[in-house]
C-alpha cells in the first residue's frame, strides 16, 4: 500500500490555545483510517487543516506527493480530496436528486460539458446512489424536509456521486438512529471496497470505528497519543485513560 | 403544447405593440430595457446570490464603447469631442448603421471582459463587501469618465443622429431592445437548466459546500457575471443610440436610477426565478409611469420610499409569494407520509 | 499628465507643502473617523450596514446651516444637530431599522440605500442643490512664510470632534447603557438572557450613531462645504475606514480615519480637485484588495 495523505509535524494554535501540536500521520491508499480522541482533542482542527480551512503554523501536508498546506479549499477539493461536515451541509431548498446532480464531479467536467444539461445516465447514477444509502423513496422531497439522519445519508451519497479519491468523514454516525448504524457501517465498507474510495474517518463511536478501520490514530489534548490497529488501540492503557478523563 | 402557444402569443404582442400604440413606443422600449437589466441582474443576484449594486457600471461602459466605436470608425474621437458640437461632423447612413452593427456586440464583449477583470477581485468578497465593492466600482467608473476629456469629460458625448425620420428611429430602437431582451430570456431559460445553472444555484445556497465539492466556484462566478455584463453592456449601447447625447454621472453611470431600479424590479417580481425579473420590470415600470407625474417633484423621494417598502415588506416578490402559497406549481413535492428510514 | 508631474514636483520642491496637506487631511480625517465610528457601532451591535450614514452627516450639516441662517450662533449648531439628529435617528430606527435587524445582510444594505436616496432628495427639495457652508468669521493663522494656513475655525472643529469622541468613548466605557451596548454587540442572545432590553439598546445605539453623524456634519459645514448629494461619499469613506480597521477597534478607526483624510488630500492635490469623489471610492477598492490579499494568506475570504 502506498501513502496518499502524508501529514508531518503539523502544529496549529488559535491565539494561545494549541489545537494541534506536532501531529504526524499517514493515510494509506485504499484503506480505512480512523481518527479518534475525546472532545476538544483537535480532530476537527486537523481535518480542517488538511482540507484547507485555515493556515497551519508549522509542518507539511502532502496529498499524492503534492504539498497542499498552502492551497485553498476549492483547489484541494478539485484534487479529489472530499470532506463531509460534522454539521451536515446539504442544499435544503432542492430535492434529493437535484442535490445529487449538483454533486457531479465538476473537476472532471470540461467547460463545454458544464454547459450541457444533465444526461439520463447522470440521473440514473444519482438514483442508484440514493438507493444505495436508502433514500430512493424520498428522492423527490426537498432535502431540507428530511430528518437529520437522512440528511447525513444524503450528504454521504452526494460525496459518493462526486467520485472522490479520498473521502474525509467527520463523525458519520453522530445523530443517526442506532438501529441504522450497522447498515451505515456496511455501506461505508462497501464504498471502500466496491468504489475504491480511501476513507479517513473521525468517529466517536468506538464500536463503529473498531469494526471498520485498518488503522487508528488517537489524539488527546492536541497531541498524538497512540496509533495502531484497532486491537492495539483497544488495549492501549493511555487511550483508555484519555477517554475516562484520567489526565 | 400550450407553452409554445403562450410564447407565440407573447411574441405576436411584442411585434404588434409598437404599431398598435405608436404614442407609447418610447415607454415600451424603456420597458424592454428594464427587463434586460433586471433579467441580467438576476443571473448573479438571484440565481447566484451575489447582490451587485454596480451592474450599472456595464451599462455606462457599454454606452461609451458604443460612442467611441461609432465615432471612431469615421473621425478621431479626441477631435470630435474637442469640438463639443461645433465643427461639421456628418455621418452617412452607411457609417451610422455600420457603427450600430459593430458597436452593440463590441460593447457587450468589452463589458464581459471588464467583468472578468473586476470580478477576479470582487468575487473574493462576500455579502455586504461585494455589494459595496461593486457600488464603488460603479461610482469610480462614473467619476473617472467624467474626468476623461478624450471622451468628452463631464460634458458627455453626442452620438450621430438617426439618418432617416424620427418615427422609424423609435421603432428601430424598440426592436433592438426587444430582440436583445428575447434573446436574453431564452438564453437564461436554457442556461438555468444546464449543470452550470445548477452550480450557480449551489453557490447561492451554500458556497462553502460547493467549494468543498470541487465546483469551480470562481470560474463559474466570473462566467455568470460576464454573461450578465454582456447583456447590460449591449443594452447600454442601444441606449447610447437612443439618447443621442449623454453625460457620465446622470445618464451613463446612473447609480441611483437604473442602477437601483434593476434590483427593485427583481425583488418585486421574485429573485431567482425565470419570470420574476420580467414580471417585476413590468410591474415597476407601469407603476412608475402611472404615478410619476402625480408626485410633483417628490418622485425621487417616493422612489426611495418604494425601495424601502419593497425591501422590507415584499422582498420575496410575486413569484416568491406564489412559491410559498402554491409550492406544487413549482414542482416542489411535499412529504405527506410520516418520515421513516 | 503634465499637471500631475508638476504637482508631484511641487511636493518635492517645497517639503513644507506636504506638512500642509497632512495637517488638512488629519483635520478632515478626524470628522471621517467620527462617522466611521458610528457605522462600526451600528454594524457591530445590530449587524446593520447603514448606507445612509453619509446622509445623516449631511442632514446634521443642514441643521446647523439652517440654524445659522435663523441667527443662531454657529457653534451652537453642533449640539443642536446632535439633539435633532438623535430624534431623527430614533424615528428612523422605529420605522425602518427595527424591521431589518434580523434579516439577511443585503436587506439592511438595500433598505438603507433606499433611505439614503430619500434623505438626499428631501434635502435637495428643502435646501436646494447648491453647496453651502457657514463662515465663522474667525482669522486664519499662517506658518512657514504663509505656505501653511490654519483657519481657526478648523482648529475649533477638530477640538470639538475630539471632545465628542472622548465623550462617546467615556460613555461607552463607564455608563450602564454603554456596558449594555457592548454586551449586546458580543452576543445579543446572551444579553437578552441576562435581562438586557436589546430592543432599547438597538434604538439607543442607532440614535447615538445618528447624533454623532449629525454633530460631525455640523462641524463639516463650518470647515468645508455640504451639498444634498455628498452623502454617499461620506458613506463610502465610513465603509473604507471600517473595512480597513475592522469592527470594535477604536484606535484602528481613528488611525484609518486620519490616514484616509490625508490620502484624500494628497490625491486631490496631485490629480486635481475634480477627482475628490473618485479618490474616496478608489481608496475603498484599494482597501478591499488589501484586506482580500491578507485574508487569502489565511486561506479565507472577506465576508
Amino acid at each position: 500500500m502506498s501513502t496518499i495523505i502524508d501529514v508531518s509535524s503539523v502544529s496549529k494554535s488559535y491565539g494561545g490555545v494549541k489545537a494541534n501540536t506536532d501531529i504526524s500521520l499517514t493515510v494509506e491508499t485504499g484503506g480505512i483510517t480512523g481518527l479518534i480522541g475525546p472532545n476538544g482533542s483537535g480532530k476537527t482542527t486537523l481535518f480542517n487543516s488538511i482540507v484547507g480551512y485555515h493556515p497551519i503554523d508549522e509542518g507539511s501536508i502532502k496529498f499524492e506527493g503534492q504539498e497542499i498546506s498552502k492551497k485553498l479549499v476549492p483547489e484541494i477539493a478539485r484534487l479529489g480530496l472530499l470532506r463531509t461536515f460534522q454539521q451536515t451541509r446539504i442544499y435544503g431548498e432542492m430535492n434529493c436528486v437535484e442535490n445529487m446532480l449538483i454533486s457531479l464531479p465538476h473537476r472532471k467536467l470540461s467547460l463545454t460539458d458544464a454547459f450541457k444539461k444533465n444526461t439520463r445516465a447522470d440521473r440514473d447514477k444519482a438514483e442508484q446512489f440514493l438507493d444505495f444509502v436508502g433514500l430512493y423513496e424520498k428522492r423527490f422531497l426537498q432535502a431540507g424536509s428530511l430528518s437529520f439522519g437522512q440528511q447525513k445519508l444524503l450528504e454521504f451519497a452526494m460525496a459518493l456521486m462526486n467520485e472522490p479519491t479520498v473521502l474525509l468523514l467527520d463523525e458519520p454516525t453522530a445523530g443517526i438512529n442506532p438501529t441504522l448504524i450497522n447498515g451505515l457501517i456496511d455501506r461505508l465498507k462497501r464504498a471502500n471496497s466496491e468504489f475504491g474510495i480511501t476513507l479517513f474517518i473521525i468517529e466517536h463511536n468506538m464500536r463503529v470505528i473498531m469494526n471498520m478501520a485498518d488503522k487508528i490514530y488517537c489524539l488527546a489534548h492536541g497531541e498524538m497519543l497512540a496509533e495502531g490497529t484497532p486491537a492495539e488501540i483497544q488495549d492501549d492503557q493511555r487511550v483508555i485513560d484519555a477517554y475516562l478523563g484520567a489526565h | 403544447m400550450s407553452k409554445t402557444l403562450f410564447y407565440i402569443i407573447l411574441g405576436i404582442i411584442t411585434v404588434i405593440a409598437p404599431f398598435a400604440f405608436p404614442a407609447f413606443q418610447t415607454q415600451l422600449a424603456t420597458l424592454w430595457l428594464m427587463i434586460i437589466v433586471a433579467q441580467s441582474w438576476d443571473m448573479t443576484g438571484g440565481q447566484m446570490g451575489y447582490n451587485s449594486l454596480g451592474n450599472i457600471f456595464f451599462y455606462g461602459t457599454g454606452m461609451y464603447v458604443a460612442a467611441v466605436v461609432t465615432i471612431g470608425l469615421v473621425y478621431p474621437v479626441g477631435e470630435y469631442t474637442g469640438a463639443a458640437g461645433g465643427g461639421i461632423y456628418t455621418f452617412t447612413p452607411d457609417e451610422y448603421f455600420l457603427g450600430m452593427a459593430l458597436s452593440i456586440p463590441a460593447a457587450g464583449i468589452f463589458c464581459a471582459l471588464c467583468a472578468f477583470i473586476i470580478g477576479y477581485v470582487t468575487f473574493g468578497l462576500r455579502g455586504p463587501y461585494f455589494a459595496i465593492g461593486t457600488l464603488g466600482v460603479a461610482i469610480a467608473g462614473g467619476e473617472m469618465v467624467s474626468n476623461w476629456d478624450w471622451i468628452g469629460g463631464g460634458q458627455g458625448i453626442s452620438m450621430p443622429s438617426y439618418p432617416y425620420n424620427f418615427d422609424q428611429f423609435k421603432t428601430v430602437i424598440y426592436f433592438l431592445y426587444a430582440i436583445l431582451g428575447i434573446a436574453l430570456f431564452f438564453f437564461c431559460r436554457w442556461l438555468y437548466q444546464t449543470r452550470f445553472g445548477a452550480a450557480i444555484n449551489a453557490i447561492r445556497d451554500d458556497e462553502g459546500k460547493a467549494e468543498a465539492m470541487g465546483i469551480h466556484t470562481m470560474r463559474y462566478k466570473l462566467i455568470a457575471w460576464a454573461i450578465s455584463a454582456f447583456f447590460v453592456g449591449a443594452a447600454g449601447a442601444i441606449s447610447a443610440f437612443q439618447l443621442i447625447h449623454f453625460e457620465p454621472l446622470e445618464t451613463a453611470y446612473q447609480t441611483i436610477n437604473l442602477g437601483i431600479f434593476m434590483v427593485v424590479c427583481v425583488l418585486l417580481g421574485g429573485k431567482g426565478t425565470l419570470w420574476g425579473p420580467v414580471i417585476g420590470a413590468v410591474m415597476f415600470h407601469v407603476f412608475k409611469e402611472l404615478t410619476w407625474n402625480y408626485f410633483l417633484g417628490w418622485q425621487w423621494v417616493a422612489l426611495g420610499a418604494l425601495i424601502v417598502v419593497v425591501v422590507v415588506f415584499f422582498q420575496d416578490g410575486l413569484m416568491g409569494y406564489l412559491k410559498y402559497k402554491r409550492p406544487e406549481w413549482f414542482g416542489i413535492a411535499v412529504d405527506t407520509k410520516e418520515a421513516k428510514v | 499628465m503634465d499637471q500631475i508631474l508638476f504637482n508631484l514636483g511641487l511636493l518635492a520642491e517645497y517639503p513644507v507643502v506636504n506638512l500642509k496637506i497632512i495637517i488638512d487631511g488629519v483635520m478632515i480625517g478626524a470628522l471621517f473617523a467620527l462617522a466611521a465610528y458610528g457605522l462600526a457601532l451600528v454594524w457591530g451591535v445590530m449587524n446593520v450596514k447603514n448606507l445612509a450614514q453619509g446622509d445623516f452627516v449631511i442632514a446634521g450639516g443642514y441643521v446647523a446651516w439652517w440654524g445659522a441662517q435663523q441667527g443662531m450662533h454657529p457653534l451652537l449648531g453642533v449640539p443642536a444637530a446632535f439633539i435633532l439628529m438623535w430624534g431623527l435617528g430614533w424615528v428612523v430606527y422605529k420605522l425602518l431599522i427595527t424591521r431589518v435587524i434580523e434579516r439577511d445582510l443585503f436587506t439592511s444594505l438595500l433598505a438603507t440605500f433606499g433611505l439614503a436616496i430619500m434623505m438626499a432628495q428631501i434635502m435637495n427639495l428643502m435646501f436646494g442643490s447648491d453647496t453651502q457652508s457657514i463662515n465663522l468669521g474667525y482669522e486664519t493663522l499662517y506658518f512657514a512664510d504663509g505656505l501653511i494656513d490654519v483657519p481657526i475655525a478648523k482648529l475649533i472643529g477638530v477640538c470639538m470632534a475630539a471632545g465628542l469622541a472622548a465623550g462617546v468613548i467615556t460613555f461607552m466605557k463607564y455608563s450602564r447603557m454603554g456596558q449594555a451596548i457592548r454586551a449586546t454587540a458580543q452576543d445579543s442572545r446572551a444579553a437578552r438572557v441576562m435581562g438586557i432590553d436589546t430592543e432599547k439598546v438597538y434604538a439607543f445605539t442607532f440614535s447615538l450613531n445618528s447624533a454623532i453623524c449629525g454633530a460631525a456634519g455640523a462641524i463639516i459645514v463650518m470647515v468645508w462645504v455640504i451639498q444634498p448629494f455628498y452623502g454617499i461619499t461620506y458613506s463610502v469613506r465610513a465603509f473604507v475606514i471600517v473595512t480597513a480597521a475592522g469592527l470594535g477597534n477604536l484606535p484602528g478607526v481613528i488611525t484609518a480615519g486620519l490616514g484616509i483624510g490625508a490620502a484624500e488630500q494628497y490625491g486631490s492635490h496631485i490629480f486635481g480637485i475634480g477627482y475628490q469623489q473618485a479618490i474616496a471610492v478608489i481608496l475603498l477598492l484599494l482597501v478591499l484588495v488589501w484586506r482580500l490579499s491578507q485574508q487569502r494568506k489565511n486561506r479565507q475570504v472577506l465576508k
